[in-house]
């Protein structure tokens, strides 16, 4: 078996004297996307800021590609290749968007970073028109996007996202989700913390359910949607529902839907 | 009389402006309001009179002198002080209330070390240029001609340069530059550095504008400087230059006696901070400061 990208193992980290996660375990794999959902506060922002080293964890080991990894500082982890988008705060806001990008490319050797900020700008062509434009004058959305390609553009193999559709649009949450295809197709490892629980699992290789700082469920994303228990405790609503959504989007995937 | 005041407001407001600029990168960096600046100036203004006057050097000399040693003064003070208490997460408050110390304890040393009387640079009081109706100064237009590359420097060092660049997003946001892979800690010695090369540099073209200076003199500094920070909205750097240069403009520009027969320069200060309160009612987040929600 060949090591895998991300090795979580009972994880546990928490804050001043409040523990939070309780041993939380996980892998993840290349060109592969892996789901984390749950209800408010079961810690899933906490679980991937405890694998970027924003919080200590007092327990457990972070392996990335076979190498251990637990605590160490952000920017060594990001030098080594895992790139981080954040819930909020997620963008400078007074740097320009192209600022922005130079900023993620700067661990990257000089003379690759015009280059590969070309790329992202190619890949990312409503951040070209604005490249000038200041990015805390941008919508929630488009800031999502710079976050994202903030974070690409230091060429990662693994990303960590932290609620990338939050707060956006239909429309804008169908153009990350697309996006977040295309980087599983770059070879890249996501994952990603999703409130909008069902289009997460659909698209998902692997999801997680998390519970009270615990692994509650895992399995391949899909299977999870179809899984009754996990749509009875975390998706509410029946299962047919859970299931029609996998193709059309469903608003607020955590909230039982409104009769 | 009404180009002479506004060419001494920009000699005084480009000194403001160096100065004001050194204290907000520190402060858009490590929300820390440093109270010593004032004595940090002082240090390097010393450190240049030392060099200029016992040691025979000349002006330029000596005011790389007194800046390179402010700069490393002020790497010292991060290692041996404020290093220590951001690993404590020492708060806001903890940390103004240090710098109060320190200042306290600079000024204290600087005065025990020089001597309480006055020293003046070696350059000619009574050699002066004269443009048109405005006189000026050698050691003034030494200041202004300083001052103005200076502030070019630094504005283009901000705006163009890499380093520039990630001093400020890390400005914007901390946590974020280290996820983008910043060494913050690299760039914060960095920000020190560049902090205390202003401060000395400020500190020597203080004491050619008032012509002599006592060890003690950066703490009459420190309020129009902190003004000129607050104007231009606390921790941006452009705001800070254009807050300085307005400061002194206005502070020189309130004794014309077109206005209202002009104020007594005793109250250039007491200008300073009406323009500062007038000017905060009207836009709290200064000049050029964001609007913070929450
Ligand atoms: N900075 C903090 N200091 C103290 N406690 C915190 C902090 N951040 C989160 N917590 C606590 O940790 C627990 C888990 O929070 P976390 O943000 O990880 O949840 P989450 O699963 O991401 O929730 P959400 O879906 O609302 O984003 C919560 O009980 C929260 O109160
Ligand atoms: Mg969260």
């Amino acid at each position: 078996m060949t090591t895998p990208l991300l090795e979580v193992a009972d994880l546990a980290a928490g804050y001043d004297d409040a523990l939070v996660l309780h041993g939380v375990s996980l892998t993840a794999a290349r060109e592969q996307i892996v789901a984390i959902v749950g209800p408010n506060g079961a810690g899933k922002s906490t679980l991937l800021k405890a694998i970027y080293g924003l919080v200590r964890p007092r327990a457990g080991s972070v392996r990335l590609a076979g190498v251990d990894v637990t605590g160490e500082r952000p920017d060594r982890l990001t030098r080594r290749g895992m790139g981080f988008v954040p819930q909020i705060d997620n963008v400078f806001p007074t740097l320009t968007v192209a600022e922005n990008l130079h900023i993620g490319s700067l661990v990257l050797p000089r003379a690759e970073r015009q280059a590969e900020l070309e790329r992202m700008l190619e890949l990312f062509p409503l951040l070209a028109e604005r490249r000038r434009q200041r990015a805390g004058s941008l919508s929630g959305g488009q800031r999502k996007l710079v976050a994202l390609a903030r974070a690409l553009v230091a060429r990662p193999q693994l990303l960590l996202l932290d609620e990338p559709s939050a707060g956006l649009s239909p429309l804008a949450i169908d153009l990350v989700f697309e996006k977040l295809l295309e980087i599983r197709a770059l070879g890249i490892g996501v994952v990603m913390v999703e409130q909008n629980a069902r289009r997460a699992l659909a698209l998902s290789d692997t999801g997680y359910v998390l519970d009270m700082g615990r692994n509650a469920h895992s399995g391949p994303g899909p299977a999870l949607l179809d899984d009754p228990r996990v749509v009875e405790l975390y998706l509410g609503g029946s299962r047919r529902t859970a299931s029609s959504s996998t193709s059309t989007s469903t608003p607020s995937g955590m909230n039982p839907p409104t009769k | 009389m009404f180009s002479q005041l506004v060419v001494n407001g920009l000699v005084t407001g480009s000194v403001y402006a160096i100065a004001a600029v050194g204290v907000s990168l520190v402060y858009g960096i490590l929300r820390l309001v440093n109270f010593a600046y004032g004595d940090m100036m002082a240090f390097g203004a010393l450190v240049a009179y030392g060099c200029n006057g016992p040691l025979h050097q000349s002006m330029v000399v000596a005011a790389l002198a007194g800046m390179a040693a402010t700069a490393l003064l002020a790497l010292a003070l991060d290692v041996a002080l404020w290093k220590p208490l951001r690993a404590r997460r020492a708060g806001f408050m903890s940390l103004f209330l240090a710098s109060i110390g320190l200042a306290l304890v600079l000024r204290q040393a600087l005065l025990l070390a020089a001597g309480p009387q006055p020293e003046a640079y070696r350059v000619d009081p009574y050699r002066v240029f004269v443009i048109g109706s405005v006189r000026l100064s050698e050691a003034q237009t030494i200041a202004v001609a300083t001052a103005a590359a200076a502030i070019v420097v630094v504005a283009l060092f901000l705006a163009r340069t890499t380093a520039g660049r990630v001093l400020r997003a890390m400005a914007d946001d901390r946590t974020l530059a280290a996820v983008a892979g910043i060494d913050v800690a690299r760039a914060t010695r960095l920000a020190w550095a560049i902090s205390g090369l202003l401060a000395g540099l400020a500190g020597v073209l203080a004491g050619l504008v008032e012509y002599s200076f006592t060890p003690d003199f950066g703490f009459q500094l420190l309020l129009p400087v902190f003004a000129a920070v607050v104007l231009g909205g606390i921790g941006s750097a452009y705001g800070a230059l254009a807050g300085g240069l307005a400061l002194g403009l206005a502070e020189e520009l309130s004794t014309w006696s077109g206005f209202a027969g002009g104020v007594d320069p005793v109250y250039k200060p007491v200008v300073a901070f009406v323009l500062l309160a007038l000017a905060l009612l009207l836009r709290p987040q200064g000049l050029f400061g964001r609007a913070r929600v929450a």
